[in-house]
């Protein structure tokens, strides 16, 4: 078991766990934030997705004792104030899921592909997000949700 | 024709259709909870024909009433059904229907799903039967929850209720300009009122919330991460579980030594007959302590994809299941006088639900009292599973399903209740377990493989005269041919699966149709007529034409021709009342042998649409799911193992994979909604495959379909990515 202080959505949070544990599971069974999802355990679907700097990386395959210097932003510290970010407000505009299990991890590899790219095209975008799976198959409204969440946004708006 | 109707589901051996004890509380005790207003309903026997339209073997439901409508002093309506929402969206659906019914606010409707303790007795959510029979139940209690409100403003204001109107969640009175909200009519009532369920229901076409594209509810909650999903599920001192499995299927356990695992701080091992777990303080512990348990075991020698359709075939009609055949006039002599033949086989590989959340449950103890939180699409059914495995009456045992991570027929069973019901039994703390994928892929149930076997005949000019029809397997669903055809012979054949499979979304109608589209596509290049006509030429249903011509007309068939590059074909079908018909168009990389879907245009028609936006999600969503299982989505395996058990081995459906997509919706609001969560996803693997065929000329008779191996039963590994 190691100590660890994880910066999470702002927050300085300590756990304990062993170091080699994935964040993933440091989060949602220790941290209570169940918001990230478990998909396959091997970096394969996406749905474990958490931004570490502002840049998508799945926590599934991360142990936690890497994450500790970075700040960790989940779904659950997108929105501030009650206000969804752009794209979270345009993932709910197209009801671009199902079930909903995989929407976490899309919004936030979507967050980090339009910090990078603000325009994107459309290739950029299926490829941005070719290693999110939904199964339910809602992959033409993401697109189109990353596609408007791309567009200029109004003053004082964040993605 | 006449074609002797098909069960609505196909039962397989692991599935319990044993629904027994009485109801759990006495629903007068609900007012109490609830806190006075009015419940509303109906006797079981009513609800249970509306339901089946079958009998269960001689299972009887206790004469009493279910609650399934409930108006608070507020105004809230709350609403009991024991179907679940697993991203179909009928969570939504429903609840347009009651407030349509009811003329209240959509706002003011909660949806209580999926719940033994709280919501009528209900077989589950399969067979897209959810709309065509939980609506009408729904919107019955609701049209009678208003003629009572008419009824109680009318004594109130000392007027008759004809001279009222509901609206808006108000009893209105026009004449004298008053109104009463819904709230306040029945504050300080504790009212039950017991309807026959003979209420008349308000048309589609006067629909106004039910028929429009209202947002999914609660849909704010899935983009910010709060919507408690089962494996998000946490108690106050939970443990966490995980069950040893065995090497591979129909194993024996020759030797086990978990002395490391209890070295594990915190761990506890619990053996139970076959059934070996532990619980840990925490989910790493739990997995690692599973890890550190020795054990032996001997796997005995079992089929694999090279000699599954043998297999299946040698087996047929020795399962113990009883197939389905329908005969007429006589196929052999239509065959002789023939003059365009065609005799093909058509296989489809067993392939994985793949739910993104894989099977989790929370269990807690209370005395001999039992809670179970978990993902399953038959909550009630999971309760019987508990209550025989316990020994306990089903009023001890309370399963809750939150809207889970989807199953598409995967989740009919409760493996995962179980293990953490068993585990926290023995812990005396609730346990949390959750399957991890390669669990899932390994110890879940499988969409069946299949064998169909199609000879078909027809005339110079086009006309079917002959069509025989056989599945081993893997089922009857849509095995019928809607097209005309004097004399058949269609049967199914159930095998003994050396697999676990059941249910998988549309059941074997993917399957059949795969293989009827593609015949069909076969006899007309035979015959040398054009795909569409010659379908047409040989069908009478109105509805199925109509999908077919408006499918054609949007994607402009005809008026390209296919070239070795690319092709275009069409398909359709109708099962579960719900018709369909789609067009592909592929593009061949001939270098490497890939093929590409570029274009599907789909119609679809099943009813009066309760939803257009939510409708046309599931029809999209069924066309992407369906890419996999037509390209390159399959279960392989050998000796009772299964090889490719992890996302990294066993491909799904990417975004580069989806082509662009245009659903065109019929609505016929003079007919009763049908399901739409399944037939979806019949069409496009048939249309895919004669887009295959016009452009290259090669016919791929087994699914999933591959330029790079067209030999049955020897896949390649589909390490693709």
């Amino acid at each position: 078991m190691g100590e660890f202080i994880l910066n999470v959505n702002g927050a300085h949070l300590r756990v304990s766990a062993p170091a080699e544990e994935s964040l993933l599971s440091v989060l949602r069974n220790r941290l209570n934030l169940t918001g990230t999802k478990y998909g396959c355990g091997e970096g394969q679907c996406g749905a474990c997705t958490v931004l570490l700097d502002g840049r998508a990386t799945r926590s599934c395959t991360l142990p936690v004792a890497q994450a500790t210097s970075t700040q960790i932003t989940t779904i659950e510290g997108l929105e501030t104030n009650g206000k969804l970010t752009a794209v979270q407000q345009s993932f709910l505009n197209e009801g671009a899921f199902q079930c909903g299990y995989c929407t976490s991890g899309m919004i936030l590899r979507a967050t980090s592909l339009l910090h990078q790219t603000s325009s994107p095209t459309e290739e950029q975008i299926v490829k941005a997000m070719d290693g999110n799976i939904c199964r339910c198959g809602s992959q033409p409204r993401i697109l189109e949700a990353v596609k408007r969440a791309a567009r200029p946004q109004p003053k004082g708006e964040t993605r | 024709m006449s074609y002797r109707k098909e069960p609505e589901l196909e039962s397989f051996q692991y599935e319990y259709w044993s629904p027994s004890g009485s109801l759990s509380f006495d629903r007068r005790d609900f007012l109490k909870v609830l806190g006075g207003g009015v419940l509303v309903c109906l006797t079981y026997d009513l609800a249970w024909t509306q339901e089946s339209g079958r009998s269960f073997g001689g299972h009887e439901l206790p004469k009493d009433v279910s609650a399934w409508l409930h108006i608070a002093s507020d105004g809230q309506v709350k609403v009991f059904t024991g179907k679940a929402e697993v991203g179909q969206n009928i969570r939504t659906s429903l609840a347009q229907l009651v407030a349509e019914e009811l003329r209240a606010p959509f706002d003011s409707i909660v949806m209580v799903m999926g719940d033994t303790g709280l919501t009528p007795w209900d077989m589950g959510t399969f067979g897209s039967r959810t709309t065509p029979t939980m609506g009408p139940q729904l919107r019955t209690m609701a049209a009678a929850a208003r003629q009572m409100l008419l009824e109680m403003a009318a004594e109130r204001w000392h007027v008759s209720p004809d001279a009222l109107t509901a609206a808006e969640g108000k009893i209105v009175d026009s004449q004298n300009s008053r109104s009463l909200t819904y709230g306040e009519l029945t504050r300080g009532e504790n009212l039950v009122k017991i309807v026959s369920g003979q209420e008349t229901l308000t048309q589609a076409a006067e629909w106004k919330i039910a028929g429009t594209a209202v947002p999914k509810s609660e849909g704010r909650d899935f983009v910010t991460g709060k919507h408690t999903y089962p494996s998000d599920i946490s108690r106050p001192g939970m443990l966490f579980g995980a069950v040893l499995r065995a090497d591979g299927f129909n194993a024996t356990l020759e030797s086990i030594d978990t002395s490391e695992a209890e070295k594990l701080p915190g761990v506890k091992v619990v053996r139970d007959g076959d059934f070996t777990g532990v619980v840990a303080p925490d989910a790493f512990t739990a997995q690692k302590a599973i890890s550190a348990i020795r054990a032996k075991w001997n796997v005995p020698a079992q089929p694999s994809n090279k000699n599954i359709f043998d297999v299946l075939k040698a087996s047929a009609d020795s399962g113990g299941e009883e197939g389905s055949k329908h005969a007429a006039g006589s196929v052999e002599q239509a065959m002789a006088a023939a003059s365009v033949k065609l005799e093909k086989r058509y296989t489809v590989q067993y392939i994985a639900h793949a739910p993104l959340e894989p099977r989790a449950a929370v269990a807690e103890w209370s005395g001999d009292n039992l809670t179970v939180w978990t993902g399953t699409q038959r909550p009630f059914g999971v309760r019987d599973q508990l209550t025989q495995l316990f020994h306990i009456p089903a009023a001890q045992v309370r399963v809750i399903q939150p809207d889970m991570g989807s199953g598409y027929g995967g989740k009919h069973t409760g493996e995962a209740a179980l293990e953490a019901a068993r585990l926290a039994k023995s812990a005396g703390k609730p346990v949390k377990v959750v399957w991890t994928r390669q669990e899932e892929f390994t110890w879940a149930y499988l969409r069946p493989a299949g064998v169909m076997e199609i000879k078909a005949g027809a005339q110079q000019d086009g006309t079917l005269v002959a069509w025989e029809h056989h599945n081993y397997n893997s089922g009857s669903a849509a095995i019928a041919t809607p097209y005309n055809v004097t004399n058949q012979l269609v049967q199914y054949h159930p095998s003994k699966s050396p697999l676990r499979q059941g249910s998988y979304r549309s059941l074997a109608a993917a399957a059949n149709v795969f293989a009827r589209e593609s015949h069909m596509d076969g006899m007309a290049h035979a015959a040398g007529i054009d795909p569409l006509e010659f379908r047409l030429k040989n069908l009478t249903d109105p509805r199925l034409r109509a999908v077919f011509e408006t499918a054609a007309g949007q994607f402009g068939w005809g008026r390209s021709k296919s070239t070795p590059e690319r092709g275009f074909g069409i398909a359709g079908g109708v099962d579960k009342g719900g018709y369909v018909a789609a067009c592909a168009e592929v593009e061949i990389d001939h270098a490497i042998k890939k093929v590409r879907i570029v274009r599907v245009v789909q119609a679809w028609e099943s009813g009066a649409i309760v939803n257009p936006d939510g409708l046309r999600n599931q029809i999209t969503g069924a066309i992407v799911q369906a890419i996999g299982g037509a390209l390159f989505e399959e279960i392989l395996f050998a000796d009772g193992r299964i090889l490719n058990p992890r996302f990294s081995q066993y491909c799904l459906p990417r975004f580069s994979d989806v082509p662009r997509i245009e659903v065109v919706l019929i609505n016929r609001k003079d007919l009763p909604s049908a399901g739409a969560g399944e037939t979806g996803i019949t069409a496009l693997a048939p249309a895919v495959g004669n887009a295959i065929f016009a452009a290259t000329g090669i016919r791929l008779p087994n699914m999933p379909m591959s330029l790079k191996n067209n030999t049955p039963g020897q896949p390649e590994p589909a390490a693709r990515k």
